[in-house]
């Protein structure tokens, strides 16, 4: 059918309001599909400016590569410290953060007087809520000196400081997204369990828990993903030198990588940059894929 | 019943429950050090001076009248540029869309688009917004990249909201004869109005704390403009401004003041969003 058939078809000039209504439902659409464009733009954005540093460095040179010199007079442009610094301070987060958060989540999604969780609710909302430059300020004021202090190290700006404030950072999103999973149990289940003579605290953990697994593994996955991109907080708490990440030396991570070198970054430099930003976003987009898949796993079941 | 159990499930059950206590406190405990720690550090610092004047090389003062000036231009600019392609992307989905396929892609851009760090869009800001088309460090593009960063928030609550609205009051004025953009305008726009207003907040929350994509994009001067010309000079919002008085200029107490006051509006945006919240499930309830 060509464009004058379907003109015709549509017999538009006896019908001006189906041309309005027409023309409105196109532009909806459009503004529908402007999502879809900024995906598409971001993609090819990262994709055409991260890959051709990639290419002159060596692909494998860049990955693996374990020194990050990108001023120097030869410059090398290694990101492993990077990548594993990113990747050790999420699972350090993750491993401080998940439990407190998911104990949280079961007292408050199953034993939690109404009065406790409406207040809860505002905290979470508050600490979810609080600028990360902020959450940065506090860990440069306190926890910085804090682990000088207390671990005897020249130096409080460490991979450990930003794990705390990852930490704290991931708390919000991983108590939500449990709090709601847990909810959705069927209240049949946990009177089962009852009935069948196991405790309340039993119930929550044995039955309860187990069947909000994927909105708990959701969770997790979000946190995750909170974790790797967060820039601001832990550029102020990490130290930002480009070593390899143990845990209290000062670090750099991909999203600090990108943050502390762009204002000042020229030629290769500059390109480097976005090619960080390019692993970076690859990171969030493996991530992406497996909260997909746990969504359609949560959904079939 | 309690003395049949065995110790050990006793035990068990015991530490079960020390460790949601635990957890409960120590959210708690941090949630409340973190208010009362900056609100205490900040507020002897917000001074009239602080808040009403330029900063000054020659009276070497600090003031931070531009930042919210610059924040207040960045939080209108965006809403009025995100809410009509957001809200009109939720009412495709909801109302129009007939197609699967196509509402699938769209709700998985954007949900792609509400994981992507911060950092991320900031980069690409820069390179689309400020290079591309050429409008430099400036606050517009500081703002239109928030606008993407901010369009899955509306297009969900609204959405949310969109679906709460009975299908009962669409069939009813249907059959009066109107046609589908007079039924949206007049009947399904009005009932979940609260959904948008809920998303306008959060959206304001997330323009607040947002500092990494501002960084890139809408720069870090501190001048003092009219909304127009604000719009097209580069200018740092409040949380930039925290940023780089902390970071880079070693002024705690100036940092402290303006984490104060960031703290204030985050407790307060979140009471309107949990009023806004308990308004539409009595609305609903009804």
């Amino acid at each position: 059918m060509n464009l004058r058939q379907y003109l015709a078809a549509k017999d538009y000039k006896d019908n001006p309001g189906r041309l309005a209504e027409d023309i409105i439902h196109l532009v909806f659409l459009v503004l529908g599909l402007v999502a879809v464009g900024s995906v598409l733009v971001i993609t090819v954005y990262l994709v055409v400016s991260g890959l051709p540093a990639i290419l002159k460095i060596g692909p494998v040179e860049f990955l693996f590569g374990t020194r990050w010199a990108s001023t120097a007079a030869e410059p090398e442009f290694g990101i492993l410290p990077f990548i594993l610094t990113s990747i050790y301070g999420t699972a350090g987060a993750i491993i401080i953060g998940v439990p407190i958060g998911f104990f949280a989540a079961v007292y408050l999604a199953k034993m939690a007087p109404g009065k406790v969780r409406k207040v809860m609710e505002l905290c979470i909302g508050v600490l979810a809520g609080i600028p990360s430059v902020v959450y940065g300020l506090v860990g440069m004021t306190i926890l910085v000196p804090g682990i000088r202090i207390l671990f005897g190290v020249p130096d409080g700006a460490t991979l450990f400081a930003a794990i705390i404030v990852l930490a704290v950072m991931i708390l919000p999103s991983v108590i939500n997204v449990s709090l709601t999973a847990l909810q959705a149990v069927p209240r049949e289940y946990e009177e089962a369990s009852l009935a069948l003579g196991a405790t309340s605290t039993e119930t929550y953990f044995r039955v309860s828990v187990p069947a909000a697994k994927s909105g708990i593994f959701t969770a997790i996955v979000l946190g995750i993903g909170r974790a790797i991109g967060e820039a601001m907080a832990i550029m102020m708490v990490a130290g930002n030198v480009a070593n390899m990440p143990s845990l209290f030396t000062s670090v750099r991570f991909l999203t600090t990588a990108v943050a502390s070198e762009m204002s000042y970054s020229s030629g290769l430099q500059r390109e480097a940059l976005f090619s960080i930003a390019l692993v970076l976003f690859l990171f969030i987009m493996l991530i992406n894929a497996v909260l997909n898949v746990l969504k359609t796993g949560g959904k079939s079941r | 019943m309690i003395e049949r159990i065995s110790g050990k499930r006793r035990t068990w059950c015991g530490f079960m429950k020390a460790f949601c206590y635990i957890s409960l406190a120590l959210v708690t405990l941090l949630t409340g050090f973190m208010i009362l720690y900056v609100l205490f550090r900040g507020l002897p610092h917000i001074t009239g001076q602080l808040l009403l004047t330029v900063p000054s090389m020659l009276r070497n003062t600090i003031g931070i009248l531009p930042d919210i000036l610059n924040t207040v231009y960045i939080v209108i600019a965006t809403l009025i540029i995100v809410l009509p392609i957001g809200v009109g992307a939720a009412i495709y989905l909801n109302e129009y869309a007939s197609n699967r396929k196509v509402v699938e892609m769209i709700e998985f851009a954007a949900e792609t688009l509400s994981g992507i760090p911060s950092i991320i869009y900031g980069l690409v800001g820069m390179l689309v917004f400020c290079q591309f088309f050429s409008l430099g460090t400036s606050l517009l593009a500081g703002a239109l990249t928030l606008v993407i960063m901010n369009l899955p928030t509306i297009m969900r609550t609204t959405q949310e909201s969109l679906k709460t609205v009975p299908e009962s009051y669409r069939e009813g004025a249907f059959a009066l004869g109107a046609g589908k953009w007079r039924v949206i305008r007049t009947v399904v726009l009005p009932t979940c109005i609260n959904g948008i207003i809920t998303g306008c907040i959060l959206a304001i929350g997330r323009i607040l704390s947002e500092s990494a994509a501002l960084l890139f994009t809408a720069g870090f001067a501190h001048n003092l403009n009219g909304f127009i010309k604000g719009m097209s000079s580069a200018g740092a919002t409040l949380t930039v401004a925290l940023y780089v008085y902390a970071s880079e200029r070693g002024e705690f107490d100036i940092a402290f003041a303006i984490a104060a006051i960031l703290m204030i509006l985050t407790v307060i945006i979140n009471l309107l969003t949990t009023y806004m919240g308990r308004l539409m499930k009595r609305r609903n309830g009804q």
